[in-house]
């Protein structure tokens, strides 16, 4: 992997300057939350886990949630001179590995990461300009500074570029 | 409940779970088979969700996992993971072909290998129920074959509402030469969790 590729693990948020490219590997359930100022050509991602934090018991690690990680991702880039009036969003994975009914409620939380993380963009103001979410597979995603894109990676259903 | 927290003598009592279940699970398999079916001694893993994706030979590695819903006394579910290359040897040798064959994937190696982990997430469950004395029901298994990272991320969900970590117990077992590693992740939801190591004694 080249000097410039930062990986960002589930429950984890990190931001990096041009040209810099982030990855996250293997997305299930979670939603990768990938945020990318056009003039500056900053970008972020969030892997979140979970929709909110105050449904959970245990709070520490903000990252987890998309409520509290979109938050945390946009204040870090805030911090280090990105402009959120020029902050898109793309968002990808969401997916629902297993078909299973019965534990629907446990099963259903890649669709309700996906909504979650829609709701508190619509509210923090950020357009989500493209998307790759939901379906029953694993994507791996990269991130790159250059030109925002992002690139979509499967086992089946090849590569897309959103 | 605040944080979930696991002292030693409750891990160990996981373990000692963990032994008994894959136990049971890998005496199953080898009737199954019909077969020696050799076993080495679980190991009960501790992860933070940073590792979770490297468990089985990376984020990226094409796994098998094999989901059942529990209810009963307990609530939850039980997801046995396999690299998909182990997956495929099982499907061979229960199939009586040569274990390094390819597998065409259809609806008879699909269906055995729901099966397989059908019956070694069954007999690990039903060891745990003899344990505790707790009526556990698996319900169907459902199948799923796609990147580690993926798959993996349901358990560490699950786990996530509660904790920082991932526990889990990795059994390797072997027919003859062929090795075949294992992961069981048991994932009771936090009350169920409770329950369980109340009635091993394990929490006041």
């Amino acid at each position: 992997m080249a000097d410039n590729v930062i990986k960002v693990g589930m429950a984890d948020v990190k931001h990096v300057m041009h040209p810099g490219v982030l990855v996250t590997l293997g997305l299930g359930s979670c939603v990768g939350v990938a945020l990318y100022d056009r003039k500056t050509k900053m970008i972020g991602l969030a892997h979140i886990m979970l929709p909110w934090s105050y449904q959970a018991k245990n709070r520490t690690n903000k990252a987890k949630f998309a409520d509290t990680g979109i938050q945390l991702l946009l204040e870090n880039m805030l911090k280090d001179g990105a402009d959120r009036r020029n902050i898109v969003a793309k968002i990808a994975g969401g997916a629902q590995m297993f078909t299973y009914t019965s534990v629907s409620d446990m099963i259903r939380v890649g669709e309700r990461n996906v909504e979650a993380t829609k709701k508190v963009l619509q509210e923090l103001n950020i357009p989500v300009i493209a998307e790759d979410t939901g379906g029953n597979h694993g994507r791996t995603i990269e991130f790159y500074s250059e030109d925002g894109r992002l690139m979509i990676k499967t086992i089946g259903f090849g590569i897309n570029y959103i | 409940m605040d944080e979930f927290v696991l002292n030693s003598f409750q891990l160990d009592i996981l373990r000692e779970i963990g032994n008994i279940g894959a136990g049971n699970a890998v005496t199953a398999l080898a009737k199954m088979l019909d077969r020696k079916v050799n076993m080495a001694v679980p190991q009960i893993k501790i992860m933070e969700f940073s590792e979770v994706s490297e468990v089985v030979g990376g984020a990226e590695t094409p796994v098998a996992g094999i989901l059942l819903g529990i209810c009963g006394d307990i609530s939850g579910y039980i997801l046995f993971v396999l690299e998909e290359s182990d997956a495929k040897k099982l499907v061979n040798i229960l199939m009586g072909k040569d274990p390094d064959e390819e597998v065409e994937y259809n609806e008879i190696t699909l269906s055995a290998l729901k099966e397989v982990g059908n019956i070694l997430t069954g007999s690990y469950l039903s060891a745990i129920s003899t344990l505790t004395g707790l009526l556990i029901k698996p319900d169907v298994p459902d199948l799923a074959i796609d990147m580690a990272g993926a798959i993996l991320s349901v358990p560490a969900i699950e786990f996530a509402k509660s904790t920082d970590t991932v526990l889990y117990i990795e059994t390797e077992f072997s027919e003859g030469c062929h090795r075949v590693v294992g992961n069981f992740f048991l994932v009771p939801d936090t009350e169920s969790y409770i329950k369980l190591l109340k009635t091993l004694g394990a929490m006041g």
